[in-house]
């Protein structure tokens, strides 16, 4: 009698251990994960751009890099307040609203400068999507999932830069219906949108397609590599960045 | 106890019974379900699994991909011969299945979907 019971606690301590480990023992042996990353694609910890406002400031120029991107990515051309935007540009008074003076260099204050999403390293979009839709990636990008967005327009809200625009009407009425890039998707009404900075591109080893387009005046980079394309033009050139107050850590730079 | 106009009652509830189930029994006996005939991709043989589970299985499995394309990052899907294949609708589903016409909708048809996915993604046919 004495001895059953010290075998049946025996017993229910081993059965116990068994059963906090059995759920791990069981997923490890449930065969190969069917899904991997592209071996082509690019990695990084936090991606970042450095943008050469010394050559790249003109309105023209810029266009050009918006109608790169808009062409691949399907971004509807709609005039007015209900525009669609993933890559525009804008006066040094609106993109470096902190850093106004009255007495500016001239040349400078007269740029036009580029404009994306930022990227943030502490994005307030992604704290406010109620659906989790856009979400940071683990290489830092803010990216956009279009089959969780509910159109709430709450990240507009959140966002400091009006990188985020909303899609009022159905997209492909403003888009040229001949000339899409079969390969991507278009947006439908009702949902926002956004740059992605080029993700479908990174998973197969290209560089997003504006850096490709700007000949040299735009670098894309890994913001944690000490050697990577990025921190070498950051250690070299004095940058600045979009409404640093607002404590979201953009990771896009301008050299001015 | 005697039951109070219990023939017609009894009459009248076959009756009502027969007319009620008399669709399904009709149905099974004259017709059953054929799927419609599909136009399958000339040049291939197989699909990413097997047909038997991409006629059953097809919308799980597009779910799968587009979390793992999309919130994993992983855009490379081994199926069960250990072949790859690159996790997209557009551009490996329609690239074999290059008309959605002919095959995705005229199931869809019958069944009475019709997947939202073709307001935003872009079909072989193109955009008219
Ligand atoms: C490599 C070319 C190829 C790709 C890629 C492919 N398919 Fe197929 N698919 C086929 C072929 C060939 C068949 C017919 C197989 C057969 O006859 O047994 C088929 C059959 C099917 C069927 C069953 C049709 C039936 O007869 O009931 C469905 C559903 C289907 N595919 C959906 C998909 C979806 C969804 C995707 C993307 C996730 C996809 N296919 C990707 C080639 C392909
Ligand atoms: C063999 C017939 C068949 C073919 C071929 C087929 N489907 Fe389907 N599909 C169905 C049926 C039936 C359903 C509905 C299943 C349900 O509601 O349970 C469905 C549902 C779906 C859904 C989910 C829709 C929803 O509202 O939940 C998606 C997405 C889908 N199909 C995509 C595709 C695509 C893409 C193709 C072409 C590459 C395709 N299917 C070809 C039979 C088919
Ligand atoms: C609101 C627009 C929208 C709708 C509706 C939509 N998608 Fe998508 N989908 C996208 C966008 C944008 C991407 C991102 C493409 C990328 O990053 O390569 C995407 C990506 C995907 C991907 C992974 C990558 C790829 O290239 O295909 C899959 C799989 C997918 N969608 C399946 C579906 C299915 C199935 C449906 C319907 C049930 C659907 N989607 C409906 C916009 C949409």
């Amino acid at each position: 009698m004495k001895n059953n019971r010290r075998t049946f606690i025996k017993l229910a301590g081993i059965a116990a251990a068994g059963l906090a480990v059995a759920p791990k023992a069981m997923a490890s042996s449930g065969g190969h994960s069917p899904v991997k990353v592209n071996p082509e694609a690019v990695h990084a910890k936090q991606w970042a751009m450095v943008i050469d406002t010394t050559k790249v400031h003109t309105e023209e120029a810029i266009a050009e890099l918006s109608k790169v991107c808009h062409a691949i990515h399907n971004v509807p051309s709609i005039e007015g307040k209900r525009e669609v935007k993933w890559l525009w540009s804008d006066e040094y008074g609106h993109t470096f609203p902190e850093q106004e003076n009255p007495h500016l260099a001239e040349e400078v204050h007269h740029r036009t400068y580029m404009l994306l999403c930022n990227h943030c390293e502490n994005p307030p979009c992604v704290r406010v999507c109620p659906t989790k839709a856009t979400y940071k990636r683990p290489d830092g990008i803010v990216a956009m999932d279009y089959h969780r967005c509910i159109g709430c327009r709450y990240c507009m809200a959140g966002c400091p830069y009006g990188s985020r625009s909303f899609n009022w009407g159905e997209p492909r009425k403003n888009l040229d219906l001949s000339k899409l890039n079969p390969e991507f998707p278009t947006r439908m009404r009702g949902v926002v949108e956004k740059c992605n900075f080029c993700v479908e591109r990174l998973a197969v080893g290209k560089m997003p397609a504006c850096v490709e387009a700007s000949k040299g005046a735009i670098v894309f980079g890994d913001l944690y590599d000490p050697d990577s394309e990025v921190r070498k033009v950051l250690r070299e050139k004095f940058t600045i960045r979009r409404k640093p107050s607002a404590g979201t850590e953009p990771c896009v730079y301008y050299v001015i | 106890m005697k039951m109070q106009y219990g023939f017609p009652i009894i009459v009248g509830l076959a009756i009502f019974i027969g007319l009620l189930t008399a669709p399904f029994a009709v149905g099974t006996m004259t017709k059953t379900y054929k799927q419609p005939e599909l136009k399958l991709p000339a040049n291939e043989k197989k699909c990413i699994e097997s047909t038997e589970f991409m006629r059953t299985e097809h919308m799980q499995l597009l779910n799968e991909w587009r979390d793992w394309a999309l919130r994993d990052g992983k855009r490379i899907y081994t199926n069960h011969e250990g072949k790859e294949f690159v996790i997209s609708l557009q551009n490996t589903c329609m690239k074999c299945h290059n008309n959605k016409a002919d095959f995705c909708d005229k199931c869809h048809d019958d069944a009475g979907v019709s997947p939202y996915c073709w307001d935003c993604h872009i079909q072989p046919e193109g955009l008219k």
